[in-house]
């Protein structure tokens, strides 16, 4: 099974790394950058021509300048440094860092949340001109990719835990963004809440980890798990399943994944970079960071995490089918992905993976914007009021195919790293779900085919006459579109180009050397059978859609008896988890206000009565009585001493003076006789 | 014995003072007694130091002192006494009882 693989562990200690020199040691600016610019734009944003958006566009800028010439350095020689500084301790001899790592792995993912942020922020511009609120959306967009940067630049898991929370925090604030508008209050209150749910995983996870190892820090961590470290070995499988757990929920694995559709309720742009680049990618980008624990050590819990993964790619992949809403369906189709990436990383396929979420980055980005393109001309986020763009919108619609062909994995950047993700799948030993995960590119090239034909084809449904985005916005797509098409070919199996090397030697290049098992060749079988897939997946979804008829609804005819009302509902996850919730709330919320009422007001009523007659003694006994008896007496001794001693003084100065005599006799009497 | 003869005059014009300070109602007398008293005590002054002989005359300067003390006190004394006189028509201390409780 193992032939034409190569575990990568053997040669991982020869990698040849520099430290990357200036650029790395100062890599910490990019991830200071944008919550810079955060700050600049809630201050000066409302008095800039364009909102403030140059603001945040400038700040990726730089950051996408200074990713790209990471990038090179790895691509050429290797970066490889970590640098942190020491904020506190946490108990005894945890220690609470920040700082920055730059590896492979990293760099890859500063590229991408830079260079596809930068490219979402320069079309926001043109697609948010004249909204509400833009100044605040720049600054909460800038805060959104600067908490990810924090993420992803976090050498332990604490800073890890910051950015992944102000992430969380940024997509509530953005997913809410139209907030005179309850549903999108709703879908943010959701994406929030399941976040945290997932985030207790994630927590735990990593206490549970730092307490057996001695540090947050993932050198220390994956170190352990290579070196078999025991005391981690005891809980190595409960620590890597509470951070999957984590990972659920950021990265939408069924299913926690019921937020990803409803956060389609933000702006577009943010959409575009939630699932391309920022928010998606960072439950991936957790577990590939902890991958030495998944591989060496807690080898129990990637079954689970399999299972999970394809249930995510082939069913949630289902829902697209059905969607009404070009946006929820590429939403879906996002949580579909994300069970491909899931899955691989689960299976042992850390570079098929990571391979993935890079193609995947640049081709989600591109759909969204185009269905942004497309929703800014129509005014409508529904398919109904769709229909033969392909005219009106010609720079849209061709990146979209581009995006489409990518996403479907039909020769674009999306059939190799979907290719390499079958192959690294079948090579493990997972046949079942590497055919499921055939069948899930089978269901991912028909959606897409759907979505085509509905919005692209057939003639015109909508109100008013769509015309194509200005330029602010097609040139991004244009830029996408490039790495779409060619992204693929930078990790064709076995393959290396000359200087720069491919893909997967980037990657390798990490700060705790690890086994990566990935196709040393192209399976040419596999890739056949995945490409067969896609292009039946396209023709049937073709012929199902593209004819045009005079009501959008009836060229949607995908009516299944029985599965149909299930994908509306999206398997009624939704609706579970909202009886689960409501079941339970109402007997929980008793009891709480049954403890509350009867325990904790009798407690606290108690203290306050003990209180009060405490109190009562204090004033009545020690006050009144004690303290004011005190004063009182001295105030009537002093007043009836004067006015006893007040009747010496009588006028009579004879009288003081005899008095006075009186006195000086009985002083000499002393002084004379008793002396 | 001389010293003794001054002594007992000095102390028998000293109680004839408390006497006439106790005894008196009329302002002026009582003032009077007060410099018997100081008289007394110049004699006292005087009578030691004529027997003990100081070499600074310490007894002579306290009486010149003395005599100058009193010359200023009853100078204010009778002052007082007239304002008392010219307002109440009165010198007797009997009807001066107007600083008591």
């Amino acid at each position: 099974m193992q032939s034409g693989f190569l575990i990568l562990a053997q040669e991982a200690h020869e990698i040849q790394a520099g430290d990357g020199g200036w650029w790395a040691d100062t890599a910490g600016i990019m991830l200071v950058l944008p919550l810079g610019a955060f700050l600049l734009i809630l201050a000066v944003g409302k008095r800039m021509k364009y909102d403030g958006g140059e603001i945040a566009i400038g700040a990726l800028a730089i950051n996408a300048v200074w990713a790209s010439v990471l990038m090179v350095l790895n691509m050429t020689e290797g970066v490889l440094t970590q640098t942190t500084f020491v904020i506190g301790r946490i108990g005894s001899g945890l220690v609470f860092e920040l700082g920055w790592i730059v590896d492979g792995l990293s760099i890859l993912m500063y590229f991408l949340v830079s260079v596809v942020g930068l490219l979402v922020f320069i079309y926001a511009v043109g697609y948010m001109k004249g909204d509400r609120r833009v100044p605040w959306f720049f600054a909460a967009f800038s805060l959104f990719a600067g908490s990810m940067l924090v993420l992803v630049g976090a050498p332990n898991l604490v800073q890890m835990i910051i950015g992944w929370e102000g992430v969380g925090l940024a997509s509530y604030l953005l997913i809410g963004f139209y907030w005179e508008d309850i549903a999108n209050v709703k879908a943010g209150n959701k994406a929030f809440l399941v976040n945290k749910v997932a985030d207790v995983g994630l927590v735990l996870g990593a206490i549970i980890l730092a307490l057996a190892v001695g540090s947050f820090d993932f050198f220390d961590i994956n170190e352990a798990a290579i070196s078999g470290n025991a005391e981690l070995g005891a809980v190595a499988v409960v620590g890597a399943l509470l951070l999957f757990f984590g990972a659920m929920g950021k990265s939408a694995v069924f299913p926690l994944h019921i937020w990803l559709p409803d956060a389609m309720a933000g702006p577009t742009p943010v959409s575009a970079l939630m699932h391309a680049a920022t928010m998606v990618t960072a439950g991936v980008y957790l577990m590939a960071r902890m991958f030495p624990l998944y591989q060496n050590m807690a080898q129990e819990a990637r079954t689970p995490m399999i299972v999970l993964g394809a249930i995510t790619l082939f069913g949630v992949g289902l829902l697209a089918l059905v969607a009404k809403d070009i946006k929820r369906l590429l939403a879906y189709s996002t949580v579909s992905q994300l069970g491909y990436m899931m899955t691989a990383i689960a299976a042992g396929g850390y570079t098929a993976s990571m391979f993935h979420l890079f193609t995947h980055a640049f081709f989600k980005a591109l759909l969204f914007l185009c269905a942004g393109s497309v929703i800014h001309a129509v005014h409508s986020n529904n398919m109904s009021d769709m229909g033969g763009l392909r005219k009106y919108m010609p720079r849209t619609y061709w990146t979209w195919i581009a995006g489409s062909l990518a996403l479907a994995g039909v020769g674009l950047s999306g059939f190799w790293s979907k290719d390499e993700i079958l192959s690294t799948v079948g090579n493990e030993g997972y046949q079942f779900v590497m055919w499921v995960a055939i069948a899930g590119a089978f269901v991912t090239a028909f959606y897409m085919a759907r979505a085509t034909a509905l919005t692209f084809h057939g003639s015109y449904k909508g109100q008013r006459e769509p015309h194509e985005s200005p330029s602010v916005m097609t040139v991004p797509l244009i830029l996408l579109a490039i790495p779409t098409v060619f992204a693929g070919l930078l990790n064709i199996p076995g393959f290396s180009w000359p200087a720069i090397g491919n893909f997967t030697e980037w990657l390798a290049v990490r700060i705790v050397p690890m086994g990566d098992h990935h196709a040393e060749s192209i399976d040419w079988l596999i890739a056949g059978i995945g490409l067969l897939a896609a292009v039946a997946g396209i023709a049937v979804g073709w012929a199902i859609f593209s004819k045009d008829r005079d009501r959008q609804e009836d060229r949607d005819l995908f009516e299944i008896p029985v599965f149909y009302p299930l994908f509306r509902r999206g398997y009624y996850i939704d609706d579970v988890a909202l009886g689960v919730v409501g079941a339970t709330n109402g007997p929980i919320a008793r009891f709480v206000d049954w403890t509350n009422t009867h325990i904790l007001d009798a407690i606290v009523n108690g203290v306050g009565m003990a209180v009060k007659h405490l109190g009562g003694f204090v004033y009545g006994v020690i006050d009144q009585r004690g303290v004011d008896g005190v004063v009182h007496g001295v105030s009537a001794a002093a007043d009836g001493a004067g006015s006893v001693l007040r009747k010496m003084q009588t006028g009579r100065v004879q009288q003081y003076a005899a008095s006075f005599v009186a006195g000086a006799l009985i002083l000499v009497v002393v002084f004379v006789f008793v002396l | 014995m001389i010293l003794n003869q001054f002594l007992i005059l000095a102390a028998a014009l000293f109680a004839f003072g408390i006497y006439g300070l106790l005894v008196r109602r009329n302002i002026v007398l009582i003032l009077l007694s007060v410099e018997l008293m100081l008289t007394a005590v110049n004699i006292n002054f005087i009578a030691f130091e004529s027997v003990f002989r100081s070499s600074d005359a310490i007894g002579q300067v306290f009486t010149i002192f003395i005599i100058t003390v009193a010359a200023a006190e009853v100078g204010i004394g009778l002052a007082i006494v007239l304002m008392i006189f010219r307002n109440r028509k009165s010198a007797n201390v009997d009807d001066l009882r107007l600083m008591r409780y």
